[in-house]
């Protein structure tokens, strides 16, 4: 029925634009000069059209289902029933009127549910009605007003703005939203656990926090030395180190190597080899590292008599780096390319060689994109999942070996909040306050990304 | 006295030529201009001669071209020595986002031609000065060489070339990107530094190449077309090419 009506509205959009555009042409044969091209005026009639649908529909989804409750539910007031069974009943109600009802059927339910359904259906044919005669009405009213001299190029084109701000607006007020959710909970979780434990403890052992009963009070001083969150902060930014340590020399010299030393043809093929490695998902690194990366670590390490985990650091942090040398590589190429080229001929032509001209000409002039490039895998690498919860386990030591298995704030969020959760627990709050803390750091690490990303691109201009 | 000597030179970019033939020979301490309209191979003739054109993968150069009794297209040719004896500046000034000082000790360092920071500081003093560009920034050596206006980046650029004391400085349209100030000045010191350098000019403005030059060369399509001495070329041009130029008619 809504994809009828819908189909029926585009069709009257598309409908409006032809109309909108012949009245323009009809304009333009009388040989008045129109204020706009004969396309705007079919554009604004089919924004007359968009417009009033577009309303009615929001508010008729806002509306429809609260008053089809109150109705439904004004059968059942004054007899005493709680807020939360009413709620029951209603559930019920709509259940039944779908066949979706397996409990025990009442009259009083079934009636309900005839009631339901027909209001339903009134509701649904008021609406095809109130939306087609005032579409028509409002595209009718438009079609009239539009004459030679009316302006229609400019209320297109602040459409099309506007249409263009909600987009950015939804990206902003998701990122908005994202940040409440965490916050709250955050609070909620600071509330039991003190900020200092939480920031200097040094011991994180959340499998404690699983035995409380739940009906239990609750009592903070069971959670001292819980969650404290030293260890896996020191394993995110361990695990990320070696990661680096993988990826930045790799990573610049294949993008240098890329940029000023391959030939045209080398490049064409090189570049979307090494940009496939940004392709491959995550967890499929994670294979990697957890069943040939780490038993190899463990068996080179076991033949030279140390004594290795075979979920390590080092497995995850090396395999971790590997995924982010595309990143690297493939950013500080476009940063060196687009070095202007009167840079590199005035240093050849002062007798500079090329390694000279790279050393203290272009490398010095991209380092800050350089440098941005470099934020941006870190802050990738102190996000990244699947590949430590798969190759670097989920215990958080306190460690500085890279041999031993440590853990992460994003693996430590997976273990807390996979499987059951209650909400209101500090156990599930643990989560959000590790995912606010990790949001806080990428967060800077973006910023400061950009800001210097945004600083050398003022410089050749 | 002859400095360089060119001999047969064929200049390909790709399969397509761009320069067929060229024979010119260039005077020392003066100052020789190359004219033509756009893409008759003026500035491809330029880049020749310190082997800037290895940088374009597609360009191949033919023929002898004799700086110092030595063909510098031979393959024992070291051409950073020879960038170092023969210097050159673009026609966008193009300083290096660097210091002023970092500008201009830039050459001596790759070269080491400095032992210590005194002979250093020397060294950019001097061509600073030669290049008429030191009483305007010796205040602000430390600030980056591209907060200068255009004319002083580009006597910015003249200064970075002489601090390797070449003998000879490529200038390929050096004034193009330059106010009627800026250009005096520049064409000014040109005339100072032909005193210690050979200095060769692309040029498209014919006033120009008459006030600075002594000798200037006409290219066309990629030739040649006629040399001599200023003088004779623009008063008494034996080509008819070079006079319906020379007079505007086309180009």
């Amino acid at each position: 029925m809504n994809l009828i009506l819908f189909t029926f509205i585009v069709l009257l959009g598309f409908t409006s634009y032809y109309f909108g555009r012949r009245k323009a042409y009809t304009i333009q044969s009388t040989n008045k000069r129109l204020t706009a091209l004969p396309q705007f005026y079919g554009y604004y009639l089919a924004i007359w059209c968009a417009i009033p649908a577009f309303i009615i529909f929001s508010l008729w989804a806002i509306f429809e289902p609260t008053i089809v409750k109150l109705l439904i539910l004004s059968d059942y007031s004054n007899q005493g029933y709680l807020d939360d069974e009413l709620n029951l009943i209603y559930e019920k109600t709509k259940a039944l009127s779908r066949g979706q009802f397996t409990g025990e059927i009442t009259p009083f339910i079934e009636a309900s549910a005839e009631k339901y359904l027909s209001l339903r259906s009134i509701a649904q044919s008021s609406k095809a009605v109130i939306v087609l005669s005032i579409i028509i009405a409002s595209v009718a009213y438009a079609y009239k007003k539009i004459s030679s001299n009316s302006r229609t190029r400019e209320p297109v084109e602040k459409f099309l703005k506007a249409v263009l701000f909600t987009a950015s607006l939804a990206a902003i007020l998701t990122t908005v939203g994202i940040v409440f959710s965490l916050i709250f909970q955050t609070i909620d979780f600071f509330k039991v656990i003190p900020l200092f434990d939480f920031v200097f403890g040094t011991h994180w052992y959340p499998a404690k926090a699983f035995v409380r009963d739940s009906s239990e009070a609750l009592d903070p001083t069971m959670y001292s030395d819980t969650f404290g969150a030293v260890p896996i902060f020191a394993g995110t930014f361990f695990i990320a180190f070696i990661a680096m340590c993988v990826a930045i020399p790799i990573g610049l010299m294949s993008g240098i190597y890329l940029a000023e030393y391959a030939s045209v043809k080398v490049r064409q093929y090189a570049k979307p080899l090494i940009e496939i490695l940004a392709g491959i998902p995550t967890v499929v690194y994670g294979f990697f590292a957890a069943l040939t990366v780490g038993p190899f670590l463990k068996e080179i390490g076991n033949s030279m008599g140390l004594d290795v985990s075979a979920e390590s650091a080092l497995a995850a942090g090396g395999v971790m780096g590997i995924m982010i040398i595309p990143f690297i590589s493939s950013l500080s190429d476009d940063v060196i390319t687009s070095v202007p080229q009167s840079l590199r001929d005035g240093s050849y032509a002062m007798g500079a060689t090329k390694s000279e001209t790279i050393k203290k000409v272009i490398f010095p002039a991209a380092l800050p994109g350089i440098v941005g490039s470099i934020l941006l895998g870190v802050s990738r690498a102190i996000g990244e999942t699947m590949i430590v919860v798969m190759a670097s386990g989920l215990a958080a030591n306190l460690t500085l070996n890279p041999l031993e298995s440590t853990s992460t704030i994003t693996a430590q969020i997976v273990v807390i909040l996979i499987g059951d959760q209650a909400f209101g627990d500090p156990k599930t709050q643990a989560a959000f306050a590790l995912g606010m803390s990790l949001f806080l750091v990428t967060l800077c690490l973006n910023i400061v990304a950009l800001r210097v990303v945004k600083k050398y691109r003022e410089k050749y201009e | 006295m002859i400095k360089i000597n060119s001999k047969n030179v064929d200049v390909f970019y790709g399969k397509k030529q761009a320069l067929f033939n060229i024979n010119l020979d260039i005077e020392e301490n003066q100052v020789t201009a190359l004219i033509g309209p756009s893409g008759c191979g003026k500035s491809t003739f330029l880049r020749c001669l310190n082997r800037m054109n290895d940088v374009i993968d597609i360009c191949r150069v033919k023929g002898q071209i004799i700086i110092n009794d030595f063909d510098i297209n031979d393959k024992s040719c070291d051409v950073v020595r020879l960038r170092e004896k023969i210097g050159m500046v673009f026609q966008k000034p193009n300083p290096f986002p660097k210091t002023i000082y970092e500008n201009i000790s830039y050459g001596p360092t790759i070269h080491g031609m400095a032992q210590s920071k005194n002979e250093m500081d020397e060294i950019v003093e001097t061509s600073l000065k030669k290049a008429a560009l030191w009483e305007e920034v010796k205040d602000r050596l430390h600030e980056p060489g591209t907060g200068l206006s255009g004319g002083q980046q580009q006597r910015l650029c003249i200064a970075r070339a002489i601090s390797v004391k070449p003998e000879v400085i490529l200038m390929d349209e050096p004034c193009s990107a330059l106010d009627p100030i800026a250009t005096a000045q520049i064409e000014e010191l040109i005339d100072e530094l032909k005193k210690d350098h050979t200095i060769i000019i692309v040029t498209h403005s014919m006033a120009q190449a008459a006030r600075v030059s002594q000798n200037t060369g006409f290219f066309h399509l990629g030739e040649l077309i006629e040399h001599g001495s200023t003088d004779k070329i623009f008063k008494n041009p034996e080509n008819k090419k070079t006079q319906d130029y020379i007079t505007g008619r086309f180009g």
